[in-house]
């Protein structure tokens, strides 16, 4: 990829557009090893797992944190409140200002709560947090945390740790299509061809944890999917040209044959 | 701001940018059309390119099929109803240039409403009014108190007058005007300022920014459109592709339309004008159409009747009719008109025309209820 196909979030500039979430791995060894096959820049931690005040948190210590960026998330939060005040504490104790917000009140799918997600986005966007939301495929949520300031939108693929890919797809292609922020599709991808597909469809980023974690090679699954996302990223900027020939020669033009005369006499004078 | 990305490429480099596009190209943009999707900017500016014309049946079909899925069998229809001639811009293209010694005129209130009865009785419920640029006849306070006089005839109001600031705009929205038309006339700037002589047009910036403002106000409708003949072509469909596109992500509650209307001839001595062909102007409206599939097409009686019946409906989604460009014009009066039209027919002969092509002509399609809150809600 060259210098200027970087992925650019709230200012900060990312060679790799595969994101990596820190849960389900069996170690912290798997996890390091994931990390450094998929080449990712971002890393997603949930603040409930890890200790901020410890130098020697077994997930903090694979994280690289010169080269990766450390992005906490707020999941277990189940409104608002309970979000924003992890955000803060996590600001508190050196998480910097960048949080993935997620606010899951349903225990079983851990579907995002559109309201309260867009409540806390607004509130913590006004505290000068770079804010990159969790949500449901919804097109006009996007729009709105957009406007309140997100640095991007994280709509699902499909519900979290299921594996199913994108079924989402056509909420996806408006919320891309729409978008003037990163998209980053985020849950549920369970095959480095769902990565692909969702960079293909246009998407900015891929963010992939249980796949990876739970696979039976962690550190040559995330590999996979790096090649995956880049493969996708490269067929979305520069196939199909070539590929396609006309649908059918005009022979005849019933659409178009009225042009064969000009309908004004105006030629070069107004 | 649309100037921000407007100031990353210059008019020249936007028009190098469609002309060096490529069969290739071209045909990658088809691959996309046919496939069932919306072409990206790239492979819009492919199309806009001459050698797209090899295709332009093809063009015309993927054409059709969006205009038909996005809006079905209907023509929406309006008229223009022109409320004053005054102006303090000199436009050396337009009739109403404060250079030109024509008579000028303003419509006092019940001038207003004898024309608001004429275009209602002939079931116009869409009505777009339009001034010269003169702020101090026509001044907010007019507008205002001409669209209290307008609500009483047509549910949809839309303006196209000079450009206001963010504030003016929402005392036009909170009386009840819906939607806002800004021509950028050219986006070149040199042509713009050899152009625009003086007056408040003459700031090409103010007025660039002028749909944002109106975007960031609330109307529910903004209009584009370049004026076709007075600068190169390219440049101009490069930057109104790119200004429609930028509108519609940035204001998504917002509908963004499009005019593409071509030169035609007006009081004054301006012969310059850039001679765009039926064919070139129908391969960037289809190009439009291929890009921005769910913005509305407008077309005005400029065009001949010919082109309208051919047009209409494929992509054109929206026409005026019947429609006269003097203030005062279609209760009877001086003649005083902006320009010169080419369709001329009634609507009666117009919407009939529709009619046999299978198109429905809708004469209203919004309603004051959005804006007014019964006394039992508040």
């Amino acid at each position: 990829m060259t210098e200027s196909d970087d992925l650019i979030i709230a200012g900060r500039r990312f060679k790799s557009r595969l994101f990596l979430g820190t849960g389900k791995f069996s170690s912290g060894a798997a996890l390091g090893q994931a990390i450094h096959s998929s080449e990712t820049e971002v890393v997603t931690v949930a603040l409930r797992r890890v200790d901020l005040n410890s130098g020697e948190d077994d997930i903090l210590t694979r994280i690289d944190r010169e080269r990766i960026l450390l992005l906490p998330n707020t999941s277990g939060a189940r409104d608002a409140e309970e979000a924003i005040r992890l955000a803060r504490l996590s600001r508190e104790l050196g998480g910097g200002d960048w949080v993935k917000l997620e606010v899951t009140p349903d225990p079983v799918y851990l579907l995002p709560d559109p309201i309260e997600t867009l409540k806390a986005a607004e509130i913590l966007v006004k505290e000068g947090f770079h804010v990159l939301p969790y949500i449901n495929a919804d097109p006009i949520l996007c729009k709105h945390l957009e406007e309140v300031g997100c640095a991007t939108v994280m709509p699902l693929g499909s519900p979290i740790g299921t594996n199913q890919g994108i079924r989402t797809l056509a909420n996806l292609e408006i919320i891309i299509e729409q978008s003037n922020i990163p998209v980053v599709v985020d849950a549920g991808l369970g095959l480095p061809s769902h990565a692909a597909q969702a960079m293909e469809l246009g998407a900015d980023a891929v963010l992939v944890n249980t796949a990876i974690a739970i696979a039976k090679d962690p550190a040559k699954t995330a590999y996979a999917f790096k090649l995956a996302t880049e493969a996708g990223r490269i067929s979305r900027l520069y196939s199909n040209s070539g590929t396609s020939t006309s649908k059918k020669a005009s022979a005849s033009s019933p659409l178009t044959g009225f042009l064969e005369e000009e309908s004004r006499n105006v030629h070069g004078v107004i | 701001m649309y100037t921000e990305l407007f100031d990353k490429i210059s008019f020249s480099e936007a028009k190098d940018r469609v002309l060096s596009k490529s069969k290739l190209d071209i045909e990658s943009a088809l691959h996309t059309s046919h496939s069932g999707k919306a072409v990206n900017f790239e492979e819009y500016l492919s199309l806009l390119h001459p050698s797209a014309d090899t295709y332009l049946e093809e063009m015309a079909e993927y054409s059709l099929g969006w205009t038909k899925k996005r809006f079905g069998n209907t023509i929406s229809l309006y008229m223009p109803m022109y409320l004053s001639n005054e102006c303090r811009s000199s436009c050396v293209y337009c009739g109403f240039s404060f250079e030109n010694k024509i008579p000028r005129k303003t419509l006092n209130r019940s001038e207003i409403q004898a024309e608001s009865e004429v275009l209602h009785s002939k079931g116009i419920r869409h009505v777009l009014i339009l001034t010269g640029e003169d702020y101090s006849i026509t001044n907010l306070e007019y507008l205002r108190s001409a669209v209290r006089i307008l609500k009483s005839y047509f549910d949809s109001i839309s303006i196209e007058i000079y450009p206001m600031d963010k504030e003016k705009y929402e005392v036009l929205i909170e009386e009840g005007v819906e939607g806002l038309v800004v021509y950028q006339e050219t986006y070149d700037p040199e042509t713009y300022s050899k152009y625009h002589l003086r007056g408040m047009k003459k700031n090409m910036r103010y007025r660039l920014d002028a749909p944002d403002r109106g975007g960031l106000a609330g109307f529910r409708r903004i209009g584009v459109g370049a004026l076709l003949g007075l600068s190169d072509p390219y440049g101009e469909m490069f930057r109104l592709g790119e200004h429609a596109h930028y509108l519609s992500k940035k204001y998504w509650r917002t509908t963004v339309q499009i005019s593409l209307p071509r030169m035609r001839p007006a009081e004054g001595e301006f012969d310059k004008a850039i001679y765009v062909s039926d064919r070139e102007y129908v391969r960037f409206l289809f190009a439009l159409r291929l890009f921005l599939t769910d913005s509305g097409l407008v077309q005005s009686t400029r065009e001949s009747t010919q082109m309208r019946n051919h047009l209409a409906g494929m992509p054109i989604t929206h026409m005026s009719v019947e429609s006269r460009t003097d203030p005062g014009g279609y209760s009877g009066g001086e003649e005083l008109k902006q320009f010169e039209i080419e369709d001329t027919r009634k609507i009666e002969e117009f919407t009939e025309m529709l009619k046999k092509k299978g198109l429905d002509p809708v004469f209203k399609d919004f309603d004051r209820a959005f804006f007014q809150v019964p006394d039992r809600m508040s």
